[in-house]
């Protein structure tokens, strides 16, 4: 059991609260720098889907975790990145001047979306996301010039000071680099004013206002990040899988994105890196257990869909808080050992939250 | 009647014929009041007098259908009635909740940080790269949120999530987010509702000692009549929107319209009945 004795108001602010932060991240760090060379090609491909994924998570769970602004048509913005990425990468842009204008393009479109998205919320806001995503997926097809609709769009390696990044090691090192980069910079954020207002905003609209936090200019600022980020993601996820068409960007991918961050845990930065090992991994464990179900069962065309089904259900009912949310019990019953209680992490109910103001 | 219409220097703020009516009801009529500076002023009145609809105009949440209300907090006048909510926070005017409204997943500590955004200068990038400039801001933050951690005894509570918080603390909560921001009017809607008698006393205390100590002038609805004569300088009573009688304490306990109003005469029921709003009958 760990007792941080607090010496100094720089111990709240630090990232690493303590010496085993350092530690176990470091080594996580060291892992990760060293998995080419410790995985073979076809897993070190699924960590870089992990690490793209984490990105988008991130973005989704600033602005859903954290600002409380939930987004049904968030692959949108994963297109926009991806399409952005591969026209500007055909035209023999630089590597690092893409992304930057796949980011932006997305933060634009996030900026335009923001503005219904000020006037609604809940499930209305959920609706306008939503038609926004069925909106630009349609545009991806039809725009033909552009994105070479439904018949796909090829996107060639990106160089980078004059290296072409095709092999799966350099790419792998790009994601890696940026991954952590997004990552220092949400938390970051997160510890900053502004981290704090998106916070005040998801818990209660009217005394954010009242605490001098413009809510305009913060939810705006949400939708931007949240779609640079998702940008970024698409732009590497183009690379990834080099030819892109429409569908990919459609409301199953935007479910998968929800999926993720409740799964992962909402409001957690963590949530976002678990949900996208989640959802990565998730089919491999389904394809592998196929082997051991009987034939009728193991080869019916819906059985991951309803896997995914069912996980999402036993989350909300049991763990809403997501794997993070499991992990923190885990790691508590684990550090108090044996003085773990059961009812340590239960949420008092309360019946005193006034409508009236909404 | 003796409408309270000072006309020297030391009026903080200066409410002048607020109206505000939601459809056909008149929730307020004609209220003229003036917050002196380092008062305690008192907003009584039974329920549905419009009290809170006053703070909610106050704070920026209504706009007044008529009337004009003028805040000398920052050495001008500032007419508070075309500012949007976070502007009106951002002269200076912190306010708390009738049912709290604090942020609910997050610790007292954030809470109390939230409290003191209206100070916050640092830019965009600055908080990304969370430069030295944002680091510096945090701490100077944080050694004011301690402060008011210290006055209201909340060293105990620091790092607990609000979620998990009784009733009583939360109101105490909510008093020190708002004192984070350092106000120069607080704004408390009913800050003993729903505490026990013990937790009333240590709130009258704390009141005072926010007038006293931090020159913190308070403007609060308030029911409990033995706070409302413990505490306040001047107390404005209402009912059914209208402005009933003002003065001390004292003078208004006695007043005989007031009496009537949380009374009422046997033989006149027709006096508790709301004026229409104009077009409806």
């Amino acid at each position: 059991m760990r007792f941080i004795f607090k010496t100094d108001y720089a111990q709240d602010i630090n990232l690493a609260k303590h010496g085993g932060h350092v530690g176990w991240y470091g080594a996580l760090i060291c892992a990760l720098i060293l998995s080419p060379w410790l995985l073979d090609d076809y897993w070190l491909a699924q960590l870089t889907l992990i690490l793209i994924y984490s990105i988008v998570g991130l973005g989704l769970m600033l602005l859903a975790g954290f600002t409380g602004q939930f987004s049904l048509g968030h692959a949108a913005f994963l297109g926009i990145g991806a399409y952005t990425q591969a026209v500007a990468i055909n035209a023999g842009l630089p590597l690092i001047v893409a992304l930057v204008g796949a980011m932006a393009f997305a933060a634009l479109i996030g900026v335009i979306v923001a503005i219904p998205a000020l006037r609604v919320r809940g499930v209305f806001l959920g609706m306008a996301t939503l038609a926004l995503g069925i909106i630009l997926e349609e545009a991806f097809a039809r725009w033909e010039s552009v994105t070479g609709g439904n018949a796909g769009l090829f996107v060639q390696s990106p160089t980078l000071f004059g290296f072409e990044i095709n092999e799966a090691t350099p790419y792998y090192f790009l994601c890696l680099i940026l991954t952590i980069l997004v990552t220092l910079g949400v938390a970051n954020l997160l510890r900053s004013p502004t981290g704090r207002a998106f916070v005040a905003i998801r818990d209660s609209e009217i005394s954010a206002q009242s605490m001098g936090i413009p809510l305009a200019r913060y939810k705006t600022l949400a939708f931007a990040i949240s779609a640079a980020l998702t940008g970024l993601g698409g732009a590497l996820y183009a690379h990834k899988i080099q030819f892109l068409t429409p569908e990919q960007f459609g409301i199953i991918q935007s479910i998968d994105l929800l999926l993720l961050i409740v799964i992962g845990g909402l409001g957690s930065i963590h949530g976002a890196f678990l949900g996208a090992i989640f959802l990565i991994t998730m089919p491999q464990i389904i394809s592998i257990g196929k082997d051991y179900l009987a034939a009728g069962i193991g080869e019916s065309p819906g059985l991951s869909a309803m896997v995914y089904g069912v996980v999402l259900v036993l989350f909300v009912l049991f763990e809403p808080l997501g794997l993070y949310g499991r992990w923190l019990k885990v790691r508590a019953y684990i550090q108090l050992f044996p003085l773990y209680r059961r009812g340590m992490f239960e949420r008092q109910k309360s019946f005193q939250k006034s409508e009236r103001l909404k | 009647m003796n409408r309270m219409t000072d006309t020297d220097d030391d009026v903080l703020l200066r409410a002048r014929n607020l109206s505000l009516s939601f459809g056909g009801v008149l929730a307020v009529n004609d209220v003229s009041f003036d917050v002196r500076r380092g008062e305690i002023f008192t907003l009584i009145g039974p329920n549905g007098a419009g009290k809170t609809t006053v703070f909610n105009i106050i704070s920026g949440i209504y706009p007044p259908s008529k009337g004009s209300l003028h805040y000398y907090g920052t050495g001008t006048e500032i007419a508070l009635t075309r500012l949007a909510p976070h502007d009106i926070a951002a002269t200076g005017i912190a306010r708390t909740f009738q049912n709290i409204e604090l942020f609910e997943h997050a610790s007292v500590l954030q809470n109390l940080l939230i409290g003191r955004h209206r100070h916050q200068k640092s830019g965009f990038w600055q908080q990304v790269f969370f430069t030295k400039t944002v680091r510096d801001a945090e701490i100077t933050a944080r050694r004011h949120v301690e402060t008011v951690i210290e006055l209201l005894d909340l060293q105990h509570y620091r790092d607990t999530m609000v979620a998990g918080l009784p009733y009583g603390i939360r109101k105490v909560v909510e008093l020190a987010r708002a004192l984070c921001a350092e106000p120069s009017l607080l704004l408390l809607d009913e800050p003993s509702s729903g505490l026990n008698v013990e937790e009333t006393e240590d709130m009258a205390f704390w009141i005072t000692d926010i007038k006293e100590e931090l020159g913190v002038t308070v403007l609060m609805v308030e029911h409990d009549m033995s706070l409302v004569s413990r505490v306040s300088d001047r107390v404005f009573a209402m009912s059914q929107g209208q402005d009933l009688a003002s003065g001390t304490p004292r003078e208004v306990q006695t007043n005989a319209a007031v009496i009537e109003a949380y009374l009422g005469t046997a033989d006149d029921v027709t006096s508790l009945r709301r004026p229409a709003a104009q077009g409806s009958t």
